[in-house]
């Protein structure tokens, strides 16, 4: 088989069962991994498209065809998980990850799996037909221990200098991301790169890119993930120009609750997320500080009357209701601060410790611990960039703009909003203060531009607008 | 902008003068640094109009181009300008002092170590603006390709000798002026606002005159209305009274002086080009004067601690510039290589992590800022408990209780790392294993106490000892290593061709530099 | 380059809100300025500024206006930059914009037409309807399968319920139908490379002019920059992405506030003319709210007078967008201080932004009280750092 530049729009969408449209592009995918002539494939996937999925087989059919294979992830985190999805999916398949010397440096519930070996070291794990590591760890095994292919998750959120630090690793290679998430950043300034092929401050896919620009691209283009409510507002406002639909239709997925509505602005917005799968709890104009006690008490009263009213869901799974219970609800913020806050005024209800997050993204990073105070494990408070990649039943997110005197480049990132509306299988609701579209009026549109590049990714302001339009239809003032 | 940033600039524009931002220098000044002005042509990428230069206060020297669309007055420029800044910019070049240094020996393949020289001192080159540094890295691009009539005895148009010479040691420093904390290549402005905050908005601490009324306005004047005076006040001819800090000239004098000026000049008027000089001259003086007043300003603050151990790295890097010439190598070419960027740019954010770590160790004002984003925190140990760690060879893990102060709020969380500086020199890390009400916080330090099966003395605090702990680490380590060039994978587009010298610009009719 | 001012034409049978328009400017003898490049980039500058708005929508002379009011922008531009930006543009579009269908072609892989086969449509016209007339039925006229360019054209746009007249630099006509933005600006390409921020501005820019042509022509969704090349007076240039700009610049037109929204703020019979005295156009240009930045200064030209008025109310966007950040609801000078100060009579020490102030006051006092001796007076050095003993003891 030859690559294919690969034109989704016109392929999959032609087919009219996204399960079947879904599998096709998967066959497509596979083939031209498993076609030797090719260097490198790259697949974007939007929020919930069976990313891991997709990894998880590609690499279990490169190992069943005899090739070994190191997968590299951005974060231990992802790393931890899909080791596990690997040795749950075939627990016989010799599975190495690879981990840095630090204290805690993986996910002791990796032990369970026992053909899953751990080491700091890669020569511990030499012929093991799979072997998993983050980015950072990669980059300092020395070249030579080489393996063929190799499979690179979270392709979008990789820096190019970090891709640069491992490709001399592998020769060919899948590139599994989702371009709508946060864009890679730099402490330091790169300016003098901007747009160029190589710039290393940029995402690995596009530096890939602009020097093999023949590699066939492909698409998942359905979202198991997110309810048929929210796919279109999620595909209009972020993918713009490379939509997806969801998997599952407007009636496949349900959220109700056992306890009655109080009456209150909460209880109703609740009720409206149930039934629409949005909700924006509004909360009366006024400039505030990042942690907005307002704001912290309203998502803190949503997240708990959520609890108390007792939701369940049902699914296109045909599993049955399930009780909507706090470890499938998640609180979105944008700052370390507000998370904490929210964390406090939950107090019990709320995963992890009394402080606040950790660090961002690096080696020696991980998910905080396993259980709440509360003993059962309880509702997940983080930033959005700590959120990236996971999924729940319904998500509470306190607005980026919410009750700010200015909107700052930071919050008009569409990769924040992006990935604090498409994290839920049912609901998720927004708690906000009036007036921020005045406020974006009030800020300018200026970002910058290249010559001959061209960014998937939509424009922030306009991005902002485009959700709080659509979300002006589900709101509910808080009085 | 930090909250307390925000308030040094809310009690500036209250009081009408400026209010600290820092209380040490955080950037070298070399004893004797080379102020550097340039001016350039409106409209025109950089195309020099005139410079005024020097060392000496007293005796700036002055070199102005009569009319810049006219090549060879241009060169006659950057020959002069050559001959000005190459002896400065070479006088530290034989001062060496020898230091050990580890290298990969390409014979065998293992790291030795190795005598290397670095140069004592390194010169400083200071511009009014960042607009001029960016005319440093111009000037410098627009020269080291060149080639002088030795080199290439063909070339239609070529350069003085020296100025390709000097477009390699301009780019080479304003290349280095884009490494966080670098001080080879400093632009006023940017030395200014990082240690003083003014009234007005850091857009308007870009104008050098109007930044200088709000940090030391004239007897009486306030601040607002002195910066005012410097932006905009005009006598009767329409001209400004501070003309700007350039590289760009104010378009008033440019129609109403200069132009009628080089039409003269161009007719051939007796005396025209001594008229532009003049006028050029006196578009330079005022910010010429602004400079030195800068300059003292600055030397009115103690030099932060580290700041000389930054400084060390831009001799190191002066050192480098000079052994690459001296070895003949091409010069710098028109764009990085792909290992070459990365690499770079890892160096910036190792030295940008390594800035904002010893900024806040040196400056108690920039580790307040710190402390307020909850980066930091003071705090007085409360309990000691001696501890040693599991396993053959114990060693001691003492439990330190400690009680943050009223304003410090640290976002902590258990299993975080937290750093102090030892009283005599170095760092130490603990852990936090536990917080068993707000503001207190028991750590377990895990290194720096010694060899010993017990601390060595002084290494742990004593009740009601008062630290400063950083959640962020005081000296940042490096990454991993890049491959070579010769090694760029296929995914950054293989390997570069061989370095060798770039062919020069070809030249055309309309150049203007 | 900077369009010049089409020569004014008032027009004879106007609407009623056209009349008004005119009335704000001073009467309709008073010719209507169109939206030039520095018009488009306040808007994207401080799209939510009314004042802006209102004086851009009804065409009125900012720069006169601000020089009546005693402020004058400092804009000027040197005719150095003038001639050698005109000379720039003059070489390009030379020999009926050759150079400028190369580099288009080169840039998209099209086939570069010959020059004969061009066809250079004359736009001349009387007054800017006249010339915006012209321009469409060009536009309409180039037959199927035809490279087309269009010098200067003028095109119409509706913002805030006024019609605005733009002035791109070129229009390419594509034989597939498709038009293409051209813009030409006098910054360099260095090494391949464009300032990311001017080229930013530029694709605002084209982004306005082909939202201008949508509905009427199949308008293309990357427009041609062409600068200088390095150092010389070589064109040189590429393709902009405008569908970014496009998307922002789509809503923000949609969301601006209607202009007789805006002009029903003024007292009645007021209005723009600097022939008024200084008093009576003060009142009227301070009957509608400014949202004054200071990122105003670069881009509108009443920017200093706005800034004289925010800082006479000490209002903390004066020092810029990024103080206010987390100053929640205070929104002056005198309010932070008296909230940091722990005034607990004012009521700025209630804002939930206090509290943070308050613990921002402290700290920075801390470290001002317990740093080495206060900074010396200018001009005297301060003896030489001591070794590094100090390190680390930042917060002591």
């Amino acid at each position: 088989m030859t690559a294919s530049v690969h034109l989704p729009r016109q392929a999959e969408a032609a087919v009219g069962d996204p399960g079947a449209a879904a599998a096709l592009a998967t066959e497509r995918i596979l083939a031209d991994t498993l076609d030797e002539s090719v260097p490198g494939v790259v697949v974007d996937s939007p929020p919930g498209a069976g990313k891991s999925t997709l990894v998880v087989r590609a690499a279990r059919e490169l190992a069943a065809a005899g090739r070994p294979l190191m997968v590299i992830a951005q974060t231990n985190a992802q790393v931890d998980d899909l080791v596990d999805r690997l040795a749950s999916a075939d627990p016989d398949l010799p599975v190495g990850r690879l981990h840095s010397s630090d204290a805690h440096a993986y996910d002791p519930a990796l032990d369970r799996h026992p053909a899953v070996r751990t080491s700091a070291k890669s020569a511990d794990l030499a012929g093991m037909d799979i072997v998993v590591s983050t980015a950072a760890k990669w980059a300092w095994v020395k070249p030579g221990e080489q393996w063929r292919c190799a499979i690179v998750d979270e392709a979008y959120q990789m820096r190019s200098d970090a891709l640069l630090a491992v490709a001399g690793l592998f020769e060919r290679a899948l590139f599994v991301g989702d371009p709508g998430q946060l864009d890679p950043f730099s402490q330091a300034d790169a300016t003098q790169w901007a747009g160029q092929a190589h710039d290393p401050a940029a995402s690995a896919v596009s530096t890939l890119l602009a020097h093999n620009p023949g590699l066939p691209q492909h698409r998942l283009p359905v979202s198991w993930r997110l309810p048929a409510s929210a796919a279109p507002l999620v595909s209009e406002a972020f993918y713009p120009y490379t939509p997806f639909r969801s998997g599952t239709g407007p009636g496949d997925r349900s959220l109700e609750f056992t306890g009655p509505a109080d009456g209150s602005a909460v209880d109703e917005v609740l009720d409206v997320a149930a039934a629409s799968g949005w909700g924006l709890l509004e909360l009366p104009a006024a400039r505030t500080p990042r942690t907005d006690p307002e704001a912290v008490a309203a998502v803190a009263a949503l997240v708990r009357r959520l609890l108390e009213r007792e939701g369940v869901t049902r699914s296109e799974r045909g599993d049955g209701p399930a009780p909507l219970t706090a470890d499938r609800v998640a609180v979105g913020t944008a700052h370390r601060d507000q998370a904490a806050a929210v964390r406090a005024a939950l107090g019990p209800l709320a995963e992890g410790g009394p402080g606040a997050g950790r660090s961002g993204d690096h080696e020696g990073d991980r998910e905080s611990g396993e259980s709440g105070e509360g003993g059962g494990p309880g509702v997940t408070v983080d930033t959005a960039n700590r959120l990236q990649g996971r999924e729940f039943d319904v998500t509470v997110m306190l607005h980026p703009l919410s009750g700010r005197p200015d909107a700052t480049e930071f919050h008009l990132e569409t990769g924040r909003l992006c990935v604090l509306t498409s994290r839920h299988r049912h609901a998720c609701l927004v708690v906000c203060r009036a007036g921020v579209p005045e406020l974006l009026d009030d800020h300018p549109a200026t970002e910058p531009a290249r010559l001959g590049t061209w960014s998937p990714a939509p424009d922030g302001w306009e991005a902002h607008q485009a959700v709080l339009a659509r979300l002006a239809g589900h709101t509910v003032r808080l009085r | 902008m930090s909250l307390i940033d925000a308030l040094a600039r809310m009690e500036a524009a209250a009081t009408g003068a400026a209010r600290p931002l820092a209380t040490v220098r955080h950037r070298h000044l070399a004893a004797r640094p080379l102020v550097l002005v340039p001016l350039t042509t409106a409209g025109e990428t950089g195309a020099p109009l005139g410079a005024m230069l020097g060392t000496d206060r007293a005796a700036p020297e002055l070199f102005t181009v009569p009319q810049p669309r006219d090549r060879d007055l241009r060169f006659t420029f950057l020959e002069r300008l050559a001959e000005a800044l190459l002896p400065h910019l070479e006088s530290c070049q034989d001062e060496v002092e020898f230091v050990e240094r580890k290298e990969t020996d390409p014979d065998t393949g293992k790291r030795v170590t190795v005598q290397a020289e670095l140069c004592t001192d390194a010169p400083q080159v200071l511009v009014p603006t960042g607009p001029g540094i960016d005319v440093v890295r111009l000037l410098g691009r627009s020269m080291r390709f060149r080639r002088t009539a030795e080199e290439d005895p063909e070339a239609p148009h070529p350069a003085p000798p020296r100025v390709p010479l000097l477009g390699r040691w301009l780019t080479h420093y304003a290349e280095r002026a884009r490494v966080p904390g670098s001080s080879l290549l400093l632009s006023m402005t940017d030395l200014l606002t990082r240690h003083w905050a003014t009234g007005q908005s850091r857009l308007e601490d870009q104008h050098l005159g109007a930044l200088l009324a709000w940090i030391a306005p004239p007897d009486g004047i306030p601040g607002a209305e002195a910066a005012r005076r410097a932006e905009l006040a005009r006598d009767e001819h329409g001209q400004l009274l501070v003309p700007p800090a350039g590289p760009a000239t104010d378009p008033a004098f440019d129609n109403r002086l200069l132009a009628p000026a080089l039409a003269r000049h161009d007719k051939g008027v007796p005396g025209a080009a001594e008229e532009v000089h003049e006028l050029i001259a006196s578009q330079l003086r005022p910010t010429w004067e602004a400079m030195w007043q800068g300059v003292d300003l600055l030397r009115s603050l103690p030099e932060g601690a580290h700041t000389a151990d930054r400084w060390r790295r831009d001799r190191q890097s002066y050192t480098h510039h000079r052994d690459r010439l001296r070895s003949a190598e091409p010069p710098q070419p028109r764009r990085d290589d792909a290992v070459t960027a990365a690499r770079k740019l890892a160096m910036r954010e190792q030295r940008q992590a390594e800035l904002d770590a010893q900024e806040a160790l040196d400056d108690p004002l920039v580790m307040a800022v710190r402390r307020l984003a909850g980066e930091a925190f003071a705090a007085r140990a409360a309990h000691v408990e001696p501890a040693v760690s599991e396993g053959k060879r114990p060693t001691p893990r003492p439990l330190v209780t400690v009680r943050a102060e009223e304003h410090d709020r640290p976002l902590l969380a258990e299993g975080d790392a937290v750093y102090r500086a030892l009283p005599e020199g170095g760092g130490q890390r603990a852990e936090v294993v536990g917080a068993p009400e707000p503001g207190v916080y028991v750590l377990r330090l895990v290194n720096g106490m010694g060899r010993g099966k017990e601390p060595a003395p002084g290494t742990v605090p004593e009740p009601g000892d008062r630290d400063c702990w950083t959640l962020f680490e005081h000296a940042p380590r490096g990454g991993p290593a890049l491959p070579e060039p010769e090694e760029t994978p296929w995914t950054h587009g293989g390997p570069p061709p061989e370095a060798t010298a770039e062919p020069p610009d070809p030249t055309t009719p309309e150049d203007l530099l | 380059m900077t369009p010049s001012p089409p020569p004014g034409a008032p027009s004879t049978a106007a609407p009623p809100r056209s009349r008004r328009l005119d009335a704000l400017r001073g009467g309709p003898e008073v010719p209507q300025r169109p939206l030039d490049a520095r018009a488009l980039s306040a808007l994207a500058a401080n799209p939510g500024c009314r004042r802006r708005a209102l004086l851009d929508g009804a065409g009125v002379d900012k720069a006169a206006v601000a020089q009546a009011l005693g402020a004058p922008a400092p804009f000027g531009q040197s005719q150095f930059a003038f001639v050698r930006g005109n000379a720039f543009e003059a070489r390009v579009k030379a020999d009926g914009g050759e150079a400028l269908l190369a580099l288009l072609c080169e840039s998209t892989g099209e086939e570069r037409p010959e020059p004969s086969a061009v066809l250079v449509p004359d736009l001349t016209a009387d007054g800017p309807a006249g010339r915006a007339a012209r321009t469409g039925l060009a536009l309409a006229e180039v037959p199927a399968g035809q490279w087309a360019l269009l010098d200067h054209p003028l095109l119409t746009l509706e913002v805030a319920g006024a019609t605005a007249y733009l002035e791109p630099d070129a229009l390419a006509v594509h034989p597939d139908g498709g038009v293409t933005v051209i813009e030409i600006k006098s910054f360099p390409v260095l090494d391949g490379t464009v300032d990311p921020t001017k080229a930013g501005g530029a694709a605002r820019q084209a982004a306005v002019y082909a939202l201008a042509l949508t509905g009427s022509v199949p308008v293309r969704e990357q427009a041609l920059l062409v600068c200088p090349k390095d150092f010389g007076n070589q064109p040189a240039g590429g393709l902009l992405d405008l569908r970014k700009p496009l998307a922002a610049c789509r809503r923000q037109l949609a969301r601006l506030t209607d202009l007789d929204a805006i002009a029903d703020l003024l007292p009645e019979g007021a209005h723009f003319g600097t022939e008024q005295d200084r008093a009576a156009l003060t009142a009227a240009v301070e009957s509608v709210p400014a949202a004054y930045a200071p990122e105003c200064l670069a881009t509108c030209e009443l920017a200093f007078h706005c800034r004289e008025r925010a800082r006479e109310a000490g209002a903390v966007e004066a020092l810029g967008r990024s103080v206010r950040g987390e100053l929640g609801g205070l929104r002056t000078v005198h309010e932070v201080l008296a909230a940091a100060r722990a005034d607990a009579d004012d009521p700025a020490a209630r804002d939930p932004a206090a509290e943070a102030l308050r613990r921002a006051a402290a700290l920075r006092a801390e470290a001002l009280a317990t740093a080495a001796p206060a900074p010396a007076q200018a001009g005297t050095p301060a003896p030489p750092a001591g070794g590094g003993t100090e390190g680390g003891l930042a917060c002591r």
